[in-house]
């Protein structure tokens, strides 16, 4: 499997999301500049934390305007994963490829710390591996993580089971403590916690590591005969 | 030449922790009779003569990139000005 970790002036996990898949998950992945048109060779997109083009206008605004978010919301069309952490999750949100919008963290705060979480769904295609109400710990580093959208969006992301992971106790006043949600298909995946940062033990932390291996498994069983 | 003011605002409905921790602050400096802050952006814009619709094209920036909409509202002002 090949993934593409996009990358925009200002991302700084990059290098990390690229670690996670090349060497602790063991799958092919090249880092592609935020000017790219054309995303087809890529079986998944990952867009990485940080601060696009340090955060001006709103965390995500300049961003989802770029080259190859044309080409993100084609491969998102065409049922490949794109999963967006942190700052990629804002993108998703400016794009409109998930619904709702992040404010300032309650406390007015950045929360730098590592976080438990709780998987509420764990039949998508990022969750497999999960157990449904499993315990996990991921770190969280973001000023603007605290998830809003009106009632009507929120009753609906709890209707189709778009709730991927929440808060296991409230950390920045998200709405129903949400951490990550997926669109309704279900193959586009925005969350704060990193899971790139929790691949290894040697990390504090290898909880991560099974959505990247719930990723391959899912475009193995699609894509590989006798997988 | 026109030259645009753009107001973006936190949409009624929406919380806002800063203007809250601005309140906050007020009333502990003695000025209890501030009920409420809400904290915006203000932008200005300044257009040449090659745009035809500054009105339809202002509400379109709006929409695409100064504001967004699932949390903010906008308000503009447009204001002829010379040429410098």
């Amino acid at each position: 499997m090949k993934f593409a970790v996009i990358v925009f002036p200002g991302s700084n996990c990059d290098v990390d999301m690229y670690h996670a898949v090349k060497d602790e998950l063991g799958e092919q992945v090249d880092l592609v500049w935020h000017d790219a048109d054309n995303l087809d060779e890529y079986d998944g997109i990952l867009l990485p934390g940080g601060f696009s083009y340090g955060d001006y206008l709103r965390s995500g605004a300049i961003a989802h305007m770029s080259n190859v978010m044309a080409a993100v919301k084609r491969a998102a069309e065409a049922d490949k994963p794109v999963l967006g952490v942190c700052n990629g999750f804002q993108i998703l949100l400016e794009s409109g490829l998930l619904p709702g919008a992040m404010l300032r963290n309650k406390n007015l705060k950045f929360i730098c710390r590592t976080v438990e979480l709780s998987v509420e769904n764990d039949e998508t295609m990022f969750t497999s591996l999960y157990e449904k109400g499993e315990k996990i710990s991921i770190p969280v580093a973001h000023g603007e993580g605290n998830y809003y959208c009106d009632e009507a969006t929120l009753a609906k992301l709890k209707e189709n089971n778009q709730i991927a992971f929440t808060y296991a106790s409230d950390v920045n006043g998200s709405l129903s403590d949400i951490a990550g949600i997926t669109n309704e298909k279900g193959n586009v995946l925005g969350m704060m916690p990193h899971p790139e940062r929790a691949v290894d033990e040697l990390l504090g932390s290898a909880d991560g590591l099974k959505l990247f291996q719930s990723i391959v498994k899912h475009w193995r069983n699609s894509h590989v005969v006798n997988a | 030449m026109y030259k645009v003011k753009v107001y973006v605002t936190l949409r009624e409905s929406v919380l806002d922790p800063q203007g809250k921790a601005v309140q906050q602050s007020l009333s502990s400096l003695g000025y209890q009779g501030v009920e409420e802050v809400r904290i915006g952006k203000y932008m200005e814009l300044q257009f040449d003569d090659s745009v035809r619709d500054v009105e339809g094209t202002v509400k379109e920036v709006c929409e695409k990139l100064l504001s967004n909409p699932v949390i903010e509202d906008y308000r503009y002002e447009i204001e002829e000005s010379a040429k410098q």
